[in-house]
């Protein structure tokens, strides 16, 4: 069902809403497409023409800064025009439908809606029910999915460590509300990862979670053990006033990675987080600016797999050769 | 006078089950098999190849009207119900305004007139506005024609409310309906605690919800001595417990939703809001277990919990759309699906149909009994047809089943000798 409504006749990319239902040999086609992009980002002159004359609305119903800002400069970057909306504080607060907004945007003859949303399941609906000319990129819904995230942190991974076969990964965190855990396991899951370790309180868990394809350790130190990637999610403050945890110190007590902690993991592990960070919550400050954290080099790779995916979704990705002798 | 003629009679109150016609006089039976002296029917109905039955007694409908009308009214919702052979509903106490007082019961009632359909009866709500602090005039409710109490869906604030509400009911011999669900434990859900809500990040209800809420009021029923009916149970876990209860010796019953008896988690597409329901579909488990718990009578009935919904309303991201299922129409070929998959027989699924919940509600109906009012259903059980809008009368059009094709129909319903629907 999923994989239909992602991908076109021809099964190529349409909507990209979920990494669930994409083969790995997509996944590996959008990191091969993203690397091709990422070297013109260093250059003087940033931009393609892919996407010339096109019109992408950022349709942000839940507020965001780096997420909306990758996008419109990853849009900016294949030369369409965009527009953003923030719907949190405009239209739906005028009592106006989901569907109503989409139709109302449709009608302004846009080609591409990227969409957040505070509910699970909300991209699919808008490309459920959107023009059938419209692409859909989905930049996080509800606790569901956030697969662009998830795809530019396995492009930062493959940069560091190519062989996915070989990686154990560790998730730590809040992983019940979590769309970019859910995303992430989906993705080491279909690239093949060894090991994907998810480490939380019982109450920061979905029932069942080892149904997605995890392993699971309440215990920070045992679950580090032969870890080469440790993944920190963001913990919301209002986690504590649901009575989900006692308090912020407990918790940086059991699950916040230290540079003690991440010792026991393997030495050349890398830190990764998908921001915004709350130092001293759940990472360090010294992890997080440290030799082994890769924070900012996620946000950078941000750009170039969003140009990708959002590239191959409008058929007009230039394979896996390199861009060359496109730039404006 | 009126003659349903060499049908199969399927009557599990009075264990008939053979070929015969049925004789009716003004709004009675009059004799099953047996020709009275003098019989000059003014019409005969030929039921051959057919099956005779009483007609089907629902337990919890919502008719929306009454503030809801964009949704579906008394009229478009009693035409589904006579064609799905249903001939008496039992209705929700959460319509605008709640049947909370006399007046309400009295429009209700008012309002199933003058749709032609008058076996509707309201639950009175058990607290003022549903509210669950203050008890509703509940002796009057019942002078004004509600069959039994209920909060629907909404919750009682506290436990000693629920014990003087019920203390009350009992003192005045009223049957208590009671929705089992503790709505801090299902915290705002919309897809059983699963395998499904985990892996699509939905904001998930555990059974313990229910069994929970369904534990508490069952100490209750013992404490206070109301009696009790549980509905629209969704999981294993409350099979057992009201196995347990009755074997103890409580006056309580239960019934099962009919979509809880064929769809789990599993067949959710994802996010296909048509599956939104309260209770959510759980798992292949519960779906065995409240298959097995109607088989052995733990369960007694099986209730539509017909939801009908505008387009709007089943329209956004699945956790904002509204649950339920508009199920009147599904409800007779969904129980035959049940009898050709042996989970029942067919002389039980009538029996949860008409006259087990007749039983609940203490009714002279749910039975061909010469006497009792002529609410009959004639069905085809293999007549295949498909669910579109050409054959859909409910104005809502909210059902997985859409599309489908369905085996067994209902050809003739009568309410009180009256002959309401024809197919």
């Amino acid at each position: 069902m999923t994989n239909n409504l992602q991908l076109n006749a021809e099964g190529k990319l349409k909507h990209f809403l979920s990494i669930e239902g994409l083969s790995k040999s997509l996944l590996i086609e959008i990191l091969d497409t993203a690397e091709s992009f990422a070297s013109m980002s260093e250059q003087q002159v940033k931009k393609v023409p892919l996407l010339r004359g096109k019109t992408i609305v950022n349709l942000f119903f839940e507020n965001s800064t780096r997420t909306r800002t990758t996008f419109e400069l990853a849009a900016t970057r294949l030369s369409a025009d965009v527009i953003n909306m923030n719907i949190a504080t405009s239209a739906t607060s005028k009592g106006e439908s989901l569907l109503d907004t989409i139709r109302n945007l449709e009608a302004m003859f846009v080609d591409m809606f990227v969409v957040r949303h505070a509910l699970s399941g909300a991209a699919h609906f808008i490309a459920q029910q959107t023009a059938p000319h419209i692409s859909v990129i989905n930049a996080g819904d509800g606790q569901h999915a956030h697969p662009t995230q998830a795809m530019l942190d396995m492009f930062t991974i493959r940069q560091l460590k190519p062989d996915f076969s070989s990686l154990r990964v560790a998730i730590i965190g809040d992983i019940l509300h979590s769309r970019v855990a859910r995303s992430e396991i989906q993705a080491l899951n279909t690239l093949g990862a060894a090991e994907v370790r998810v480490i939380a309180p019982k109450t920061l868990l979905p029932a069942h979670v080892e149904s997605l394809g995890v392993s699971v350790s309440h215990n920070l130190t045992a679950g580090l053990k032969d870890i080469d990637v440790v993944m920190m999610l963001r913990l919301q403050k209002e986690r504590m006033s649901s009575a989900l945890l006692p308090s912020e110190s407990e918790y940086f007590k059991c699950f916040g990675l230290t540079e003690e902690k991440l010792k026991i993991a393997k030495p050349d592990a890398i830190v990764m987080h998908p921001g915004p960070i709350n130092r001293g919550v759940e990472i360090d400050s010294k992890v997080a600016n440290g030799p082994q954290s890769v924070i900012l080099k996620q946000v950078s790779n941000g750009i170039a797999v969003r140009m990708a995916i959002m590239a191959m979704a409008m058929q007009t990705a230039p394979g896996k050769s390199p861009v060359t002798g496109a730039v404006q | 006078m009126i003659r349903i003629d060499h049908g199969r009679i399927i009557d599990p109150a009075n264990n008939i089950d053979r070929v015969g016609s049925v004789y009716i006089a003004d709004d009675k039976i009059i004799s099953v098999i047996e020709e009275p002296d003098n019989f000059k029917p003014h019409t005969v109905i030929n039921a051959s190849g057919q099956i005779i039955c009483p007609g089907f007694i629902d337990l919890s409908t919502r008719l929306r009207d009454m503030g809801h009308s964009r949704k579906a009214t008394f009229k478009s919702e009693v035409l589904a119900a006579a064609a799905a052979g249903v001939t008496t509903l039992c209705l929700q106490p959460d319509t605008v305004p709640v049947v909370d007082t006399p007046a309400v019961a009295e429009l209700v009632k008012e309002l199933a007139e003058k749709a032609g359909y008058p076996q509707i009866y309201a639950i009175g709500a058990l607290t003022q506005k549903l509210d669950g602090t203050e008890l509703s005039s509940m002796l009057s409710l019942k002078q004004a024609g509600c069959v039994a109490v209920g909060n629907a869906n909404q919750p009682i604030k506290n436990l000693l409310i629920l014990r003087r509400a019920m203390e009350y009911a009992a003192s005045h011999d009223l049957l208590l309906m009671f929705r089992a669900n503790d709505v801090w434990l299902g915290n705002n859900g919309c897809a059983h605690e699963g395998v499904f809500a985990t892996r699509y990040g939905l904001p998930s209800i555990p059974e313990a919800a229910e069994t929970i809420a369904l534990a508490q009021c069952l100490e209750l029923a013992e404490l206070t001595g109301c009696r009790v009916h549980f509905g629209q149970l969704s999981c294993k876990r409350s099979v057992i417990k009201i196995h347990q209860a009755k074997k103890y010796g409580l006056m309580v019953s239960a019934d099962v939703a009919i979509h809880q008896l064929h769809l789990t988690e599993n067949d959710i597409a994802p996010f296909d809001s048509a599956y939104h329901v309260l209770p959510p579909l759980r798992t292949e488990a519960d779906k065995q277990y409240l298959r097995q718990g109607l088989a052995d009578g733990t369960l007694n009935s099986i209730c539509s919990d017909h939801q009908p919904h505008d387009l709007d309303a089943k329209l956004g991201a699945f956790p904002e759309t509204e649950p339920g299922m508009s199920a009147l129409e599904t409800l007779l070929p969904l129980m035959l699906k049940l009898v050709k998959q042996h989970a029942i027989t067919l002389e039980q699924g009538i029996a949860c149909l008409s006259t087990n919940p007749a039983r609940v509600l203490r009714l002279n109906s749910g039975a061909l009994t010469p006497g009792f009012p002529a609410d009959v259903c004639i069905f085809d059980p293999e007549l295949d047809w498909q669910v579109n809008s050409q054959n859909w009368k409910s104005q809502g059009v909210n059902t997985p089943f859409w599309g489908q094709t369905l085996k067994g129909r209902v050809t003739h319903t009568l309410q009180a000798g009256k002959v309401i629907y024809q197919l």
